[in-house]
């Protein structure tokens, strides 16, 4: 266990709390995705480059997106001080 | 729809009705009431006041602070029980451990000579545990037969325009169309993506990776594109009869590449094509050519999950 895998380990653990704690789904969203590159980090600091390429392209890239995008369905994701702010919506 | 999303509203601001105290409706409501109701009203009744099910000591703020101990109690607990269970895991890279027996042996040492794959992964889900993958890109294919019957939008209801219009105002709404920074960075992006997505897959017997992987950042960079360049420029090529057309070929490729074991006895999984020397593009049998239909098959798989989320279509 050196420096390096301890760090991420302590930002995966705090990656994984913000994500229940924050309201807003959109920065849970993207708060998940961060959690998802560092585990792929740690998998190649594991050496299985297989699971960290996977992890990178499924967890971070895929995953959030079908987030977003779902989060989109829902009408989650509002613009931020736009003049068309469209929060009356739900 | 509008009584819907007054329910939805009503779950999300769980809380608000939880802290406001109900006791004054709960005492006026009998009152209104004529003095039996029907069973079936009465089952109305219950679900239009949700706090129906509350005992009386418990409402309100208490029940609130309540749910939160007991919440943060089951939460630690759990927390113990896999604590305690990780004590009991063998230690990594332990040469004691369960996991290094005569099965990975034989895969490490004589791996590369049987199957003829440098990288060991490809050669164990490839050729030893073909079957497995052979079920997990099935898998994945049911996935989007599923999520093609659940969102797939009717072709009466797409031509009609009040759904062309609700598409339309939603995308301009939350997405600005045509957006330049995007359009230009996805030209420089998305050959990069692509290109790496398909090393990923063609060098997947020589190097980290294979047809998962690279399928899904394949299919990363197409969704990237369909977001510079808009859903019409995409279905230039990309349509429903591509799609059926990629996905039944691989995974019958595969299937059938790997079912000729069952002719021959199914005793070993030895391929036709010989190995070749290790370390070439074209070696591996046919390690090589079934990293390809599993990426196709994934790639396909992760864009029309996409566009069936958006649209409702591919």
């Amino acid at each position: 266990m050196n420096v390096l895998m301890i760090l991420l380990l302590l930002l995966i653990i705090s990656c994984a709390v913000c994500v229940a704690f924050t309201k807003n789904l959109f920065v849970a969203a993207v708060v998940f995705m961060t959690q998802s590159l560092l585990l792929s980090l740690v998998w190649i600091l594991l050496e299985s480059p297989d699971l960290g390429i996977t992890e990178a392209a499924v967890g971070a890239g895929i995953d959030s997106l079908l987030l977003f995008v779902a989060l989109k369905k829902i009408h989650a994701i509002h613009r931020e001080h736009g003049s068309r702010s469209k929060e009356a919506d739900l | 729809m509008s009584k819907f999303t007054d329910r939805v509203r009503r779950i999300l601001h769980a809380d608000d009705w939880l802290d406001r105290d109900m006791t004054a409706e709960w005492e006026e409501a009998p009152a209104d009431v004529p003095a039996p109701p029907a069973p079936e009203q009465k089952a109305e009744e219950q679900a239009e006041r949700p706090d129906w099910w509350i005992s009386v000591p418990f409402r309100g703020r208490r029940l609130r602070r309540l749910m939160v101990v007991l919440s943060v109690l089951l939460c630690a607990g759990i927390i113990a029980i896999l604590v305690i269970t990780a004590q009991y895991l063998p230690s990594f890279g332990h040469a004691e451990n369960p996991a290094n027996n005569e099965v990975s042996r034989r895969y490490i040492e004589q791996g590369m000579e049987e199957t003829g794959a440098v990288n060991i992964v490809a050669g164990m889900i490839l050729d030893y545990r073909a079957f497995d993958t052979l079920g997990e890109s099935n898998v994945l294919f049911t996935a989007v037969c599923a999520v093609m019957l659940l969102l797939r939008v009717s072709e009466d209801k797409r031509r009609s325009a009040a759904h062309q219009l609700e598409l339309e105002t939603d995308d301009r709404m939350y997405e600005p169309k045509g957006d330049l920074i995007l359009r230009y960075i996805a030209r420089l992006l998305v050959p990069c993506i692509l290109m790496l997505g398909m090393y990923i897959i063609l060098n997947g017997h020589l190097s980290p990776g294979g047809g998962f992987s690279g399928g899904a950042v394949m299919g990363a960079g197409l969704i990237l594109m369909l977001n510079a360049y808009g859903f019409r420029r995409m279905e230039r090529f990309f349509t429903i009869r591509l799609f059926r057309a990629v996905t039944v070929c691989a995974l019958s490729f595969y299937a059938l590449s790997k079912a000729y074991s069952f002719f021959t006895g199914a005793n070993h999984l030895h391929s036709i094509i010989t190995p070749g020397t290790p370390g070439m593009i074209f070696s591996a049998g046919l390690i090589p050519y079934l990293n390809i239909s599993v990426g196709l098959v994934v790639c396909c798989t992760i864009y029309s999950f996409y566009t069936l989320f958006r649209k409702g279509d591919l």
